[in-house]
């Protein structure tokens, strides 16, 4: 497909690709890399990397390595599902605006303009801090709520653009009806944006979930980098020079983000010509047909 | 000839300006005309003439402000149910001018026939359907393994031909083909100026062909209706139009058509071109008098107060009488009526605007 | 005063190199009118690039020259060029709404174009401004107007304007009335004829509309799939069409007078450009091929004043020519 070969092509994106791959594996098969078991609380605390912990421990005597593994499950799983959600509400809300125009426009901008202005990371604190059950899936819930907003504008602009083709007015014309119009003929030729847009709220749940867990509003029993964090900062990790503690966790979550960051480069490339690499490799037929009125 | 569609009156303003804005533009003013079966009629203006506002509003894709559409007899208007609008759609199917984005690329081009065959022949199966695509397909002239390919490996071209076809697949009674060849190669609009010449004789489909250039309405048409400024300016059939043009738009767009196989003009002409320099005008809020006014050289002094009206040109019917008692043959039937919306052609001045 | 020589222009792509232009030789004189015609794909716009030195990225230019006043335009650097664009060759795009700035008004697009060149005070910048946009028949009041104010007509004038700023030998323009209606076209076609007669500059104009230069260029250049398929006097290349290109295209023209024939056109679609045939390249579509056709490649041979690239008119090959 196009996206397996703009990624091969695009260097920046087959590293991401590669880094992504590398964090399903630990996620999907934790116990082949990590031996030890992440919660058992037996080992001497605070220890430095060794052979046996090979990041160390941490200040209640948990395997520091084996965390870092067992908990990228839970970081996949709420960046692929907040993800995943938050681009399909906000594709539906952004396309069908666009598409629809009129006063479905002006209600679906409302509501999406609304949820754009209020500011992001106070909102997910009161929520996160207002519902008890602090687990994933509310956690998921929670992202999606507050985020389909910022990609929903996006995918309306797209779709403004696109809303003059002709062969949507042949669509309509035929006798289509519009949620056909918007399902099979517009949200296809928008692939590349949206998955662009995926990996983008991907991202971003990455961090705003670890940033909530991190402020203890997550479930702080749970594995997971960011509650990995919460504990360092609990233990004074850092003051007291284990830093390792804090560092394990911030570094996967900046590799995490990495990937996904520099995997979006190949979209960026799909979705807008301009940007393709110059050497050699182009498609310059259409420079000749574009040269036609 | 029996009547298919007829035009009464049509209207459409469109609100322009801010919300609070009281502009209205006037793309198409009280446009009356009618297409018969099996012939192709050409719709022939410039840009803002309201030639594809005509095409919208016969395709339903807009309502009009005023005045009504009759197929068969009936108002367009009154077809609420969603199977009286997909009947419709496919007795008067459109064709668009851009074969580059006419069709959805991330589709094969089989898509956008085998949609409309399930959406307007539902009585088919699966294999009835992909045997009618290949047989639409064969009519404009693409072989059946094209329906296969995607739009980005068909020509220009090839890809109006798919248009057509998927007009074709519901049997239709008019086809609404705006500018179809207007972005297409010269070399290649032949074919397809054939094609819908074809589609009359050997399917009965009548077409509306909408365009600017008056050569090729000349090379298809029966009829031509020439639109100015939102407003019918001259009707008739089209070798009697361009033979004898009546309205000095009509000419002015005559003489300036370039004929390589004419000689060169000469250089009175030439001067006299660089002195036309008007360009047709959005037409805002327009107070009455005829809307050429601005380039007109023979105007009088009621052009400017009253606006014309389309009427038959009683002049025709005289000559065709004297031509019968001379014994000649005379072309006085129905569709040889010409219409003109001119005070002075009206008159019976013999109108000479533009050499 | 123009000499393009051998000039080829080649494109790296995924399927391999296109040689979007192959060995196009000729010249314009002083005052002299060039229409360039071909259909979509043919290279006109590129070589109109390539004698312009605007061509980007992956294309380049990988053969001959381009001699304007005796100095090769592709040997030289970008300061050097500079100094002659506009100044001595200027170049009118082929959709004003795409060449000029929308947010910035046609008076300062003229200043800038002004200033860019050497003229800094601002009386001399409004007086020059003023006295081209009058060549060209827009009101000087609209010096102040944005694009989008103007009508296509004008916008089309006011670029022409803009590349008269210093009464250039030569203009370039590429298909400068595909945007406009026909009466425009034909209004917008006298005004620049009338100016070449007047300022006495060269004009190479490309276009896809054989029809539209027929009265006003004196000579012709028929391009197909990169080459030169026909060169050389107007009139007489509409009166006696050599090339079976030449002769498709005129005939492809439904007229407007006289009597009304059926047409052909011609059915079938350019070559590959990735891909250089051995022989003719206009073989799939020829009315008149013949077997060697398949073989050898035509070269451009004279007939009567007119060079042709077609094996009908090479004597040995195919017996009497046509």
């Amino acid at each position: 497909m196009r996206f397996l070969r703009a990624i091969r092509r695009n260097g920046k994106a087959t590293t991401g690709a590669i880094l992504l791959a590398v964090f399903v594996l630990l996620a999907m098969f934790p116990g082949l890399f990590a031996h030890k078991d992440p919660n058992a609380e037996i080992y001497p605390r605070n220890l430095g990397p060794s052979a046996q912990h090979l990041f160390g421990t941490t200040g209640l005597g948990q395997d520091l390595y084996a965390q870092a593994v067992y908990g990228t499950r839970q970081v996949l799983v709420i960046a692929f599902a907040a993800g995943l959600f938050t681009t399909l509400i906000a594709a539906a809300v952004g396309v069908a605006a666009a598409y629809l125009g009129g006063t479905w426009d002006g209600t679906l901008n409302l509501l999406t303009d609304v949820l754009l202005v209020i500011p992001l990371f106070p909102l997910l604190i009161v929520i996160a801090a207002y519902v008890h059950n602090s687990g994933t899936v509310v956690l998921i819930a929670v992202l999606t709520f507050t985020g389909w907003s910022y990609t929903a504008r996006q995918l309306r602009s797209q779709a403004l653009s696109l809303r003059n083709r002709d062969f949507l007015a042949a669509a309509k014309a035929r006798g289509e009806r519009a949620i056909y119009i918007i399902a099979v003929e517009i949200l296809p030729t928008m692939s590349s944006l949206l998955v662009a847009a995926f990996l983008t709220n991907a991202l971003y749940a990455v961090l705003f979930a670890s940033s909530l867990q991190f402020v203890g509003l997550g479930d702080p029993n749970a594995n997971s980098w960011g509650t990995m964090l919460y504990w360092a900062q609990n233990n004074e990790a850092l003051q007291a020079g284990y830093y390792l503690q804090a560092l394990v966790p911030g570094a996967a979550i900046a590799l995490l983000g990495a990937a996904f960051a520099l995997l979006n480069y190949a979209f960026d490339e799909i979705t807008n010509p301009a940007l393709r690499p110059v050497r050699g490799r182009q498609r310059t037929r259409r420079l000749a047909g574009l040269s036609r009125a | 000839m029996t009547e298919l569609l007829r035009a009464d009156n049509l209207t459409r303003h469109f609100k322009i300006g801010g919300t609070l804005s009281r502009r209205t533009l006037h793309a198409v003013d009280d446009v009356s005309f009618s297409i018969g079966e099996r012939e192709i009629v050409a719709l022939a203006g410039e840009s803002g003439s309201g030639k594809s506002t005509v095409a919208r509003l016969l395709a339903r894709l807009y309502k009009p402000t005023g005045g009504q559409v009759l197929f068969e007899g009936k108002p367009i208007s009154a077809i609420r149910s969603r199977r009286d609008k997909l009947r419709y759609s496919g007795q008067v199917p459109m064709v668009f001018q851009d074969p580059f984005s006419s069709t959805n690329p991330v589709f094969r081009v089989s898509h956008g026939v085998l949609r409309v065959l399930k959406l307007h022949r539902p009585e088919l199966s699966a294999r009835e359907r992909q045997a009618e695509a290949q047989r639409v397909f064969e009519v404009v002239g693409l072989g059946a393994d094209m329906l296969q390919r995607y739009p980005h490996e068909l020509s220009g071209g090839q890809r109006q031909r798919v248009g057509f076809a998927q007009a074709l697949a519901t049997k239709p009674k008019l086809i609404l083909a705006d500018e179809p060849v207007s972005m297409l190669d010269v070399s290649i609009r032949i074919g397809l100026l054939n094609l819908m010449t074809k589609l009359r004789d050997s399917e009965g489909v009548s077409i509306l062909y909408i365009t600017h250039d008056i050569a090729s309405a000349r090379y298809v048409a029966d009829r031509l209706i020439v639109m100015y400024a939102g407003q019918i300016a001259e009707v008739g059939p089209i070798e009697d139009v361009l033979a004898g043009p009546k309205h000095p738009y009509t000419q002015l767009l005559l003489s300036a058509v370039p004929d390589p196989k004419a000689p060169p003009p000469s250089a009175a002409a030439l001067a006299a071109a660089v002195g036309e320099r008007g360009e047709p005008p959005k037409v805002i809020d327009p107070v009455p008098g005829c809307r050429f006014l601005p380039r007109c050289p023979v105007s009088t002094d009621i052009c400017g107060k009253v606006t014309p009206e389309l009427r038959v040109l009683t002049a025709t019917r005289e000559i065709a009488g004297a031509a019968a008692a001379a014994g000649e043959v005379a072309v006085a039937t129905d569709e040889a009526t010409r219409e003109v919306a001119c005070h002075v052609a009206q008159s019976g001045v013999d109108v000479k605007a533009f050499s | 005063m123009l000499e393009v020589s051998g000039l080829t222009v080649e494109y790296a792509t995924q399927n391999g190199t296109v040689r979007a232009v192959d060995d196009v030789s000729f010249t314009v004189g002083r005052g002299e009118f060039l229409g360039i015609v071909g259909e979509s794909g043919c290279g006109k716009s590129t070589l109109l690039f390539g004698i312009a030195q605007l061509l980007s990225p992956p294309a380049r230019i990988t053969a001959g020259s381009v001699t304007f006043a005796g100095k090769n335009l592709v040997a030289m650097t970008d300061k050097q060029l500079a100094a002659i664009r506009w100044r001595n060759l200027s170049v009118v795009m082929q959709s004003a709404m795409n060449a000029l700035n929308p947010v910035k008004s046609v008076g300062a697009q003229f200043a800038d174009a002004l200033r860019a060149h050497g003229v800094s005070s601002r009386k001399p910048i409004v007086a020059r401004s003023a006295e081209v946009l009058r060549m060209v028949g827009i009101d000087p009041v609209h010096l102040k107007s944005y694009p989008h104010q103007l009508s296509g007509g004008m916008r089309q004038r006011a670029m022409i304007a803009m590349a008269l700023l210093f009464t250039p030998d030569l203009v370039i323009m590429d298909e400068p009335t595909s945007a406009l209606d026909v009466v425009a076209q034909r209004s917008l076609m006298v005004q620049i004829k009338e100016l070449q007669r007047e300022l006495g500059f060269a004009i190479i104009f490309v276009t896809h509309d054989m029809s539209l230069v027929s009265h006003f260029s004196d000579n012709l250049l028929v391009m197909y799939a990169g080459q030169i398929a026909e060169i050389g006097g107007t009139r007489q290349i509409f009166a006696s069409p050599l090339h079976p290109y030449s002769r498709g295209l005129l005939e492809a023209f439904p007229g407007i007078r006289g009597p009304k024939v059926p047409l052909k056109g011609i059915p079938g679609a350019p070559p590959d450009l990735s891909v250089i045939p051995n022989g003719c390249r206009f073989l799939p579509r020829c009315p008149l091929k013949k077997d060697e056709c398949a073989i050898t490649q035509p070269a451009l041979v004279e007939r009567d004043g007119v060079a042709v690239r077609c094996l009908l008119y090479v004597p040995e090959s195919l017996g009497a020519a046509q």
